[in-house]
């Protein structure tokens, strides 16, 4: 302690009446990691939203005269093997990751958080049976079961969405479960009970409400992984197809020439990539943060 | 369930294999040869009889023995996971450690955010920007793991430290984590306190007491981390072009390869359930708390 922790310096309690909601949106907006991993979110969000606006090329309009050039004046990232503009492609290329990596995200949260409120709360053997056939699953890298999943199944957007979806949605409902489990406990269910409410209600009126944090945060974390997911099936070509611009895909096609220094048509693809990802996660972090302080 | 996944789903294998312009009298044929016309239930059946027997099916494509390619592989992944393992857990270890040892102060900021950092991106992300960096700017390392033919070992190892690279990157995160937690808490703990009373030197301490506790958690890492590497190869060995089991079950993946697949994500399978036994054996040498067999 030292002499300028006196309590007069103290600043004044500024937590005084809040409701629990705002003390979490107080603390995030507080939150260095939280607002950085923000920024890097929305700036793709609005890459991905407007950038035909503003890109100086059509991202899929190929001019072969032009094809590999280096970074210069009129293409700031250079162009690829059949020269079309780098940097609009980067631009344009949040376009569809930003689309099936959240979607994929939202069916997981949605199948996941009704089956941990399922098996949470009738407990015995429906839990037992359903935890391990989960546990069965999750043992198996995400990766191998899209790998599979999509052979079987052909490749689309469609499929790589409920792919990834119903592959995280074990992980999330394994979370959900083990809050369920503290919860049913409580006293309100106890009233609810005797108040003879039938078990849906118990389950997504009663105590769906008082589980959201931990879901929240699993839904933040769970989008990072859903995009690392998406980038890397792309990139092996199980994942969004071509023409797209996606970034993932981009380095597939391009890094064969690697060798020959073409460095521009795959570093500003793994930048955004990295950048994105590491964006999410920053924002999963001061998530996990402000529920947990 | 591997078998489901691979052997119904696909529809019709022959159509797969001869493309949609073939005959399908042809059609029907080699799908006759190959007994996919067969019940479901023989089929299952007779694939699983032949794989304990160590038959692991022809493959559709090379139209040759599937046991020979698995093996091969799977002697290649073992290297250039060996290289990754035998680099990363002392220098994850280490880095765990260290950060401990100096909490919250800029060291353990720059381990503990970097690590993270690293763990949360793709493995093929980081392997570009490695091979960009090591490969075409610096030139120091070759940036395919195809090493000339009949080269020794060490040549090998050159050849697969660039690959193995990304993987170490990912595992360095999650060790360094695991170990710089498990050593904080040996470090708070009344043992510490006590020897560091009794008058033992702090390097003493350290080796001796905090490191042997701190440690165990991060052998179960470790272990648990296998199943990660398993999908981790499949990127790492497509991106580098080796050709070891994740290669393999690409390659089959794309072809429509499905003895050669179920074959190779069997044989994962098994890599992951013998890994994770390794680890329990380790964890209960280690601990001496727990002793397997010697309840009473």
């Amino acid at each position: 302690m030292s002499a300028t922790d006196s309590p007069v310096s103290l600043p004044p309690p500024d937590t005084a009446e809040r409701s629990p909601w705002g003390e979490v949106l107080h603390s995030l907006s507080r939150s260095g990691t939280f607002l950085t991993g923000l920024g890097i979110v929305v700036f793709w969000i609005v890459c991905a939203l407007f950038g035909q606006h503003f890109v100086p090329y059509d991202p899929l309009a190929s001019d072969i005269i032009n094809a590999l050039t280096p970074p210069a004046a009129d293409h700031w990232f250079g162009t690829d093997q059949l020269g079309r503009d780098v940097f609009s492609r980067v631009i344009i290329g949040s376009r569809d990751i930003l689309t099936v990596a959240p979607l994929a995200t939202i069916l997981a949260t949605i199948a996941g958080t009704a089956l941990g409120l399922v098996i949470g709360y009738f407990r015995g053997i429906v839990d037992d049976i359903v935890s391990r056939v989960l546990e069965a699953f999750m043992a198996i890298p995400v990766v191998i079961i899209a790998l599979l999943a999509i052979v079987a199944l052909g490749t689309s957007k469609i499929t790589v969405i409920v792919v990834i979806g119903l592959s995280f949605a074990p992980i999330i409902a394994r979370t959900v479960r083990s809050a369920v489990l503290a919860e049913r406990e409580l006293d309100y269910v106890a009233a609810a009970k005797l108040r003879h409410e039938g078990a849906l209600h118990t389950m997504f009126v009663e105590i769906l409400p008082n589980v959201i944090p931990p879901i929240l945060v699993e839904t933040t974390v769970r989008l990072g992984y859903a995009i690392f997911a998406v980038a890397t099936l792309s990139f092996m070509g199980f994942g969004i197809q071509p023409p797209s611009p996606d970034w993932g895909l981009s380095i597939s096609s391009n890094y064969g020439m690697i060798g020959g220094g073409f460095w521009w048509t795959v570093l500003f693809d793994a930048l955004a990539i990295a950048s994105l990802v590491i964006g999410v996660n920053l924002v999963a972090d001061g998530v996990h943060g402000a529920f947990n302080d | 369930m591997v078998f489901l996944g691979g052997q119904v789903l696909p529809g019709n294998v022959g159509r797969a294999i001869l493309g949609p312009f073939a005959d399908q009298r042809a059609v029907d044929a080699l799908n006759h040869s190959l007994g996919v016309d067969r019940p479901l239930l023989v089929q299952y059946g007779s694939w699983i009889w032949n794989f304990l027997h160590g038959d692991m099916g022809t493959s559709y494509v090379f139209r040759a023995p599937v046991a020979p390619f698995v093996v091969d592989a799977l002697g290649n992944s073992m290297k250039l996971a060996l290289v990754a393992f035998v680099l990363v857990v002392p220098i994850g270890i280490l880095g765990g450690v260290i950060a401990a040892l100096n909490v919250n102060r800029p060291l353990d900021r720059i381990i503990s955010l970097g690590g993270l950092s690293v763990t949360v991106l793709p493995e093929f992300v980081t392997g570009i920007i490695l091979i960009l960096i090591f490969g075409v700017w610096l030139r120091w390392l070759p940036i395919a793991a195809a090493w000339p033919k009949g080269a020794g070992i060490l040549t090998q190892i050159y050849y697969l430290i660039l690959p193995s690279l990304p993987l170490f990157l990912v595992l360095f995160g999650y060790i360094a984590r695991m170990a710089r937690s498990g050593m904080i808490e040996a470090l708070d703990s009344d043992y510490t306190r006590t020897a560091v009373l009794k008058g033992l030197r702090w390097r003493t301490v350290i080796w001796r007491h905090v490191l042997r506790n701190a440690l165990l958690p991060t052998i179960t890492v470790i272990a648990t981390q296998t199943g990660y590497l398993i999908g981790g190869l499949v990127v790492i060995e497509t991106l580098f072009r080796y050709q070891g089991i994740g290669s393999l079950i690409f390659t089959a993946a794309r072809g429509k390869d499905f003895p050669m697949l179920e074959a190779g994500i069997l044989t994962i399978g098994i890599v992951y359930a013998v890994a994770t036994l390794i680890a329990d054996f380790l964890y209960s040498v280690l601990n001496p708390r727990i002793r397997l067999g010697a309840e009473q």
